[in-house]
């Protein structure tokens, strides 16, 4: 008897960056919005770092040049060179979507949370104050909050308040139903057996296990934070100063630009916008993929 | 049933309640004095004397009852809300709010009614077919752009649409509600087909705009779906495709849509509304912008709350429609 040495076939664990690549080769929603994510990065934060930022502001250059060389997005009316205007409301953009998306979310993550673990009339009256604010069109009750503020008191950061302010009530409900089914698993009532506290089953067991979820809120947040200060700032209501992308449409409309042939002027920040929600909603349809394996049998 | 209505028709109150609420509350939060503000502006244009407007601004605000305890501020005004007054316009004076309201709502109930209805089938069809497994291919291929539209808001869409077919092709107009010079005549047919052919572009805007989002969930709703054990049974009984498509998959997918229809009205009426103002039509919209560019609060206030109370009404009315839709809770 002589023992035969099989030879070891040597696995080859991929790295998670591997695994991660390959994952976005099959999901190609997620994989293009966040190309186009990363590009929209790119090009601002080398804007910020090259361009006079002073240029995105009224009778910095000659005004109403259309796109040459010089002005690769041309300049508006008041002469803003819109290449800097659109680099510096890309910045603005991204600082009220993850400002409003974040508080929104930890809004939503803390009552939520309080709301299905807690129970009782706590629920009752989260849930319900949740519900009759719903069916409020909180676009346009936003416009009489930010109507109601001094124009010259409105800061990118105001606006970020001002839309959080009527935008918590989706993320609280959608993690209060999570956390419900969540509560009655398994491993929570061995938790709860074994002596673990209100605050240990939150941390250690719950909300690991809702990471996905919260995450998937988030990016809804800031899609729709995004989307509800552009609303503000077309109707007129933003900073005007600043050359936010929806002020400089509402602008744009202001001086009837199509009429008087200055095309490229509200051209610009409509395909930024396009391009920020664009990768926004693809990324969220692909995360929704990553989440749920029933939309994933199709492909 | 009654019990259901009470409860429904209590639950359109508290929403109308919050939302005046709000509209109350809000203004008298921020330090801006409505009055005042109108005054500032004319005094900034020239003409009063700062003593002139002191005594001004306090004989409105006396007319106004601004000076009364907030309280009794708090319960006229939801008496007058109850009587549907909302107020006077200060920059149109004599005329009221719901007059203003009044003179521009079926231009944009006529926009958002045609819209509304006709993203709704096409959206949902695209979507059942999308997520359809034996639908053709190329149906299959169309539906996907419309998925991608949902990244595009209608207020967006605006802005491309006015470029590429009104500016680039010259193919639509570029903006009002009938050709500049036109009097309007609403027995003449060229003179509707004008008006008719103004709201072309603005209706493709909010058109396009919203089917992206039918099309995304009603995709979902099928791909659940089809995985359910009646639709299997139904395919083993040898029913057609079509049988199968149209009654056991199509019907139970549209149920959710239905409710999906009542929460969208909100985010609709708001896109329209902007859409209104960059189309220059005369809608609420115009309304809307009009009052927010010259500080006329009572207006923008009232549009705000017309407009929530209408979704509100509609979406309560949309859930007593439901039961239609849905024999299960029928027959409860």
């Amino acid at each position: 008897m002589t023992s035969v040495s099989l030879a070891q076939p040597e696995i080859i664990q991929p790295s998670r960056i591997t695994l991660f690549l390959r994952y976005l080769r099959r999901n190609k929603g997620l994989t293009i919005g966040l190309f186009i994510l990363l590009l929209l990065v790119v090009f601002t934060v080398y804007g910020l770092a090259t361009a006079d930022l002073k240029h995105a502001y009224p009778i910095s250059v000659k005004s109403k040049q259309p796109p040459s060389w010089e002005f690769p997005l041309g300049t508006d009316f008041f002469g803003r060179d819109l290449y800097v205007a659109m680099v510096v409301g890309l910045k603005e953009t991204a600082i009220i979507g993850l400002l409003a998306g974040a508080l929104g979310t930890l809004i939503g993550v803390v009552l939520g949370f309080i709301s299905a673990y807690f129970g009782g009339f706590l629920d009752t009256a989260i849930k319900g104050i949740c519900q009759i604010l719903t069916p409020i069109p909180a676009l346009l009750m936003q416009v009489i909050i930010a109507g109601s503020l001094d124009k010259r008191d409105v800061t990118i950061y105001t606006m970020a308040f001002v839309v959080v302010l009527l935008a918590w009530m989706g993320p609280t409900l959608v993690i209060r139903a999570q956390v419900l089914t969540m509560k009655e698993r398994q491993f929570v009532s061995v938790a709860k057996l074994s002596g673990m506290g209100d605050l240990g089953i939150i941390f250690s067991e719950i909300l690991p296990n809702l990471l996905p979820f919260i995450a998937a809120a988030f990016v809804n947040q800031v899609f729709y934070s995004v989307f509800a200060s552009f609303y503000l700032a077309v109707l007129g209501l933003g900073p005007l100063r600043e050359p936010l992308l929806g002020n400089t449409i509402w602008a744009a409309q202001g001086q009837s630009a199509f009429f008087n042939n200055w095309w490229w002027w509200p051209l610009a920040p409509a395909v930024a916008l396009v391009l920020i929600l664009g990768s926004l909603a693809l990324i969220n349809m692909g995360m929704d993929e990553l989440a749920n394996p029933r939309v994933r049998k199709t492909e | 049933m009654i019990k259901l209505i009470t409860r429904r028709l209590l639950f359109l109150v508290m929403v109308i309640w919050a939302a005046s609420t709000i509209v109350f509350f809000i203004p008298r939060i921020s330090t801006k004095n409505p009055v005042r503000e109108r005054f500032a502006e004319l005094a900034r244009a020239g003409g009063f004397a700062p003593a002139d407007m002191e005594k001004i601004i306090a004989s409105y605000s006396t007319k106004f009852g601004l000076d009364k305890p907030l309280w009794q501020q708090y319960t006229d005004y939801m008496a007058s809300i109850a009587r549907f007054d909302l107020g006077v316009s200060y920059n149109k004076y004599p005329k009221t709010v719901i007059g203003l309201i009044m003179d521009s709502l079926p231009w944009t109930i006529v926009l958002l009614l045609v819209t509304t209805v006709l993203s709704f089938v096409i959206g949902n069809l695209l979507g059942a077919v999308a997520a359809w497994p034996r639908a053709p291919q190329w149906v299959r291929t169309i539906a996907t752009p419309f998925i991608l539209l949902q990244g595009v808001p209608p207020v967006l869409m605006g802005v491309l649409l006015l470029f590429f077919i009104a500016f680039k092709l010259k193919m639509a107009p570029l903006g009002g509600a009938y050709s500049t010079g036109v009097i309007p005549n609403w027995s003449s047919p060229a003179f509707v087909w004008d008006v008719v052919w103004h709201q072309i572009l603005p209706g493709l805007a909010l058109l396009l705009g919203t089917v992206g989002g039918w099309t995304l969930s009603m995709r979902g709703m099928g791909i659940t779906i089809q995985g359910e054990d009646y639709v299997n049974f139904a395919e083993h009984k040898g029913l057609g495709p079509y049988t199968i498509f149209r009654d056991y998959y199509l019907r139970n997918a549209l149920l959710p849509q239905a409710t999906g229809l009542a929460l969208a009205l909100g985010s609709v009426v708001s896109s329209a509304i902007v859409i209104e103002s960059q189309f220059g039509l005369p809608g609420l919209g115009r309304v809307l912008d009009a009052a927010i560019r010259s500080n006329d609060f009572m207006v923008i206030y009232g549009v705000v709350l017309f407009v929530t109370i209408a979704v509100a009404t509609l979406m309560v009315v949309m859930e007593f429609v439901y039961p239609l839709l849905d024999p299960r809770i029928r027959n409860e």
